[in-house]
């Protein structure tokens, strides 16, 4: 069982030829600029080893102290830690907005808060869960740890990538102010329409709503296109496509379904805020329009949200399972292809949302059986995964247990999915506690559980310093515990009828018992977080320290200190095996020769991931950031005139005519 | 597997590199699909296109749902735009030479190619303009206007960034700055015009000729 750890003849390194294309860069027949011999003068990596090549490497690619350098950082690690901290803050925020509905609900009749607080509580919690922190984590953590996994210095496009970093804060930032000034969106995280339209939502509630969508599935795209191009076009020397780690796959086919989704939400906002803003007539019936017309964009989105959320998290369970499993993954080519059946089919789903608005019956057994349909590579990827720890030797360590708690949480959440998909059950439990508990199984344990695993796994390589063990095996008995204590009795208190979205209800329903103990349940889950939380701000003062690889683990982030140097490792590695540190145990193969004073790292090819090209990438730079302020003026803006789209673009403009503009320090000037 | 191994982040513990391959003598940039850029350029067509295709989709939703088309209101002029097509299509005769003469590094073509493409995107602008005048109906009318105004308005803004796009690029190639890797930017950016050539076409037929036929 132990084929994969050991070396192998097939890990032997291939001739040069299968590594490198040896092109040249200038089209057939002219003598290019690209292909001139380097700069003698310049220091390149054959040249120098060691804590010498380190530092000098660290000081090429590492961020300038000072605001204006904090601002201007290109670092896909400093980028990333930020994500990923801005999304567990959101996280925070969302679980915050629960409890305080849950203890509305504690008891019939309550009157801590009003309808219209209650509203804005729910419209802010399934707004920051779904776009502040559920798409932004899975593409956080891609940030921060894809450019690593596939062996290179920088992700594609880093400046692109700073400037969606902070159209993302700015519009989440927004959303959480207006709602602090009493103008929080009280329509739902899907603002339906004729409810959020014009005539039944004055004021701007709304319009921070679609105004925020506009903010975070910018950014999404942005981030999505970055990484799609940093695993194409910047993998490692020798990473064919069936040597690609299987989180990065996974963060891959959840970019393609970024690409494809977030335009249809956008489009959707953007109708959105015309009617309101400017008198147009998409969903209005009076004038031709049509409101269903709005469900359908929204959810073509929607579903397909459900797997931005998941897809992330599957490719957490598969690092996590390989490495605590001490062995390969079972079945790789069926994990992939189940990843990518997954994302197309979850382009098929949109309608089974929609079943109760009057379809018909075919077009509901059409979208009933393709929901049934998606359980079938769900299920595939259980059982790989499965198998995995059934062959392996599988280390019960924190981050193991949480994934064995999403085992657990997210096939009951598949199975009451599976009930939901018929169109009968369907009619009945529409809108109640039923559909509330089911996607609460589904996302919490189907993202959340394992992120807390990916945190406990990753946090050594983030902060170089370990988490309590002890701490995190109290933390995932409260989390298993205490979720199911809160949710579970939701399943009920739906079947009894009990509707979403009520701000109270009265004693005779008999829906008091079930909500206490939801109202115990959330409070002790949100207690875990708490827990969770001191063991993160614990751990990074006094934890222990972790060296580059404390799990043993076989991926090339592994092979970068902890936490990573600017220039992540001091020599692009070379790859052989889909677990490159397991093969490669004495010595790193790796390739040499790039400059040691400009920032440059290897291009290589698609599929077969020959290198082809050393490449520069960009410097640090303030223009991103001041792009993303303009765009934050001009979207801002425009909630209150469309004259904003006038007067604000020429900032705007600038900003990124600043941003693209050649600077004269960089090489390629020289 | 070790617990925390009370060492430093020192790169001591990494394990020591063997070289296998030296990449000194590869080239510094190159053109198409070999660069990463023209992989982004795609990654935003696709994403673009995508908001083309679903509100192409609400156009033939809200048909379907009105079942007369267009709503109170004759059909679209077919002057302007048809010029605007023709133009438009004409212009991609200019971009493949723009496309081939900065693969061929020869700075003195390209600068009158990319000076010719922003000649044509601002004289298409001009067009456009006038194409608006010939809708016979207002966005705020019905949801007939608001979804026609809504696509030529979201093509319109394609022709904005890439005519911005493109006459950054044309001073760029007039400055010190035009050699090397900004050649292959001229391709990139060429690679979109198509893209904006290409997503014209279909919403042309739809706005112009659709409600004709319908």
């Amino acid at each position: 069982m132990t084929k994969a750890i050991t070396p192998h003849e097939l890990d032997a390194v291939p001739e040069v030829t299968r590594l490198a294309t040896g092109e040249r860069g200038g089209v057939p027949g002219v003598k290019s600029e690209a292909d001139r011999p380097a700069d003698p003068h310049e220091l390149r990596d054959d040249q120098v080893d060691g804590p010498e090549l380190t530092a000098r490497l660290a000081r090429t690619w590492g961020t300038e102290k000072g605001l204006i350098g904090v601002l201007s950082t290109v670092d896909h690690k400093v980028i990333g830690r930020r994500y990923i901290i801005t999304a567990i803050i959101f996280l925070f925020l969302g679980g915050l907005s629960a409890v305080v509905m849950r203890l509305q609900l504690a008891q019939p009749e309550n009157s801590l808060v009003g309808p219209d607080l209650y509203n804005q509580l729910f419209t802010m919690h399934g707004t920051t869960m779904m776009f502040l922190f559920g798409v932004p984590i899975g593409e956080a953590f891609a940030v921060y740890l894809v450019p690593l996994m596939v062996g290179t210095r920088n992700i594609a496009f880093p400046r692109l990538n700073a400037f969606s970093y902070y159209v993302y804060l700015f519009g989440g930032f927004m959303i959480w102010v207006a709602f602090m000034l009493n103008i929080g969106p009280d329509v739902g995280w899907f603002a339906y329409v004729p409810l959020s339209g014009p005539e039944f939502s004055p004021g701007k509630r709304a319009d921070v709503w679609a105004q925020m969508i506009t903010f975070t599935e910018v950014s999404g795209i942005a981030v999505a296109i970055s990484i799609v191009v940093t695993v194409f076009k910047l993998r490692a020397p020798g990473m064919t496509l069936d040597r690609i780690p299987l989180f990065v796959w996974a963060e891959l086919i959840n970019s393609f379904v970024i690409i494809f989704a977030l335009p249809a939400v956008v489009t959707a906002s953007a109708f959105l805020l015309m009617d309101r803003l400017v008198g147009t007539h998409i969903f209005n019936p009076a004038e031709g329009g049509d409101a269903l017309l709005y469900q359908h964009l929204f959810w073509f989105f929607g579903h397909p949200e459900v797997y931005i959320i998941f897809l992330p998290a599957t490719g957490w369970v598969s690092a996590i399972v390989v490495t605590f499993a001490r062995r390969q993954a079972f079945g790789y080519i069926a994990l992939v292809l189940s990843l990518i059946a997954t994302g197309f089919l979850s382009f098929g789903l949109w309608v089974h949302h929609m079943f109760t608005t009057g379809l018909p019956q075919l077009g509901a057994s059409f979208f009933t059986a393709s929901s049934m349909l998606i359980a079938i590579p769900n299920g595939i990827q259980i059982f790989c995964w499965i198998a995995t720890l059934w062959d392996g030797r599988p280390v019960f360590r924190t981050p193991l247990l949480f994934v064995i708690g999403f085992f657990f949480i997210f096939v009951a959440g598949g199975l009451s999915g599976i009930m939901l998909a018929s169109v009968p059950l369907d009619s009945q439990v529409h809108d109640t506690f039923f559909v509330v508990a089911h996607f609460h199984y589904v996302l919490i344990g189907g993202n959340v559980f394992p992120l807390i695993g990916a945190i406990y796994y990753w946090f050594p390589k983030f902060t170089g310093r370990m988490m309590s063990e002890r701490l995190g095996k109290w933390h995932f008995g409260l989390a298993f515990i205490s979720f199911n204590v809160a949710f579970f009795p939701m399943h009920i208190t739906g079947l009894m009828g009990m509707p979403r979205r009520v701000y109270t209800y009265l004693p005779e329903m008999g829906w008091a018992n079930l909500n206490l103990i939801s109202t115990i349940g959330a409070l002790v889950f949100f207690g875990s977080f708490v827990l969770f939380l001191y063991n993160i701000l614990s751990s990074a003062r006094r934890g222990p320290l972790a060296g580059p690889n404390p799990w043993n683990a076989g991926t090339l982030e592994w092979a970068s200190a902890s936490p990573p140097m600017p220039q992540n490792f001091d020599r692009i590695p070379v790859v052989t095996n889909r677990e490159p540190l397991w093969a490669h145990r004495e010595a790193l193969p790796v390739v040499a020769g790039l400059s040691v004073e400009n920032r440059e790292q290897i291009v290589s090819t698609v599929t077969a991931g020959r290198a082809d090209l050393r490449e520069t990438t960009p410097e640090p730079s303030i223009w991103p950031f001041l792009a993303a302020v303009a765009t934050t003026i001009l979207f801002i803006g425009s909630m209150f005139t469309p004259w904003a789209f006038v007067w604000g673009t020429p900032p705007l403009a600038l900003a990124l005519i600043g941003w693209f503009w050649p600077k004269p320090s960089t090489e390629d000037e020289r | 597997m070790t617990d925390a191994s009370g060492q430093s982040r020192g790169q001591a513990e990494l394990p020591p590199h063997r070289i296998v391959l030296n990449a000194r003598s590869m080239p510094a940039y190159a053109y198409g699909h070999r660069s990463p850029i023209w992989w982004g350029t795609i990654g935003f067509a696709a994403a673009e296109g995508m908001g083309f295709v679903l509100a192409i989709g609400a156009y033939f939703y809200l048909v379907f749902i009105n079942g007369n088309w267009p709503l109170s209101a004759p059909p679209p002029d077919l002057f302007w735009s048809s010029l605007f097509t023709i133009v438009m299509f004409a212009s991609a005769w200019p971009n493949a030479l723009a496309k081939r003469n900065s693969e061929r590094e020869d700075l003195g073509r390209s600068r009158r190619d990319l000076a010719i493409m922003s000649l044509v995107g601002i004289v298409l602008l001009g067009i456009r303009i006038m194409e608006f005048n010939g809708l016979h109906v207002r966005w705020d009318q019905n949801a007939y206007g608001s979804i026609l105004w809504i696509l030529l308005g979201l093509h319109t803004l394609h022709l904005l960034t890439d005519l911005g796009d493109t006459v950054v690029l044309t001073i760029l190639l007039f400055t010190r700055h035009g050699h090397g890797k900004r050649f292959s930017d001229v391709g990139d950016n060429a690679f979109y015009w198509y893209f904006v050539i290409a997503s014209w076409m279909p919403i042309y037929l739809i706005i112009y000729w659709f409600p004709r036929w319908w």
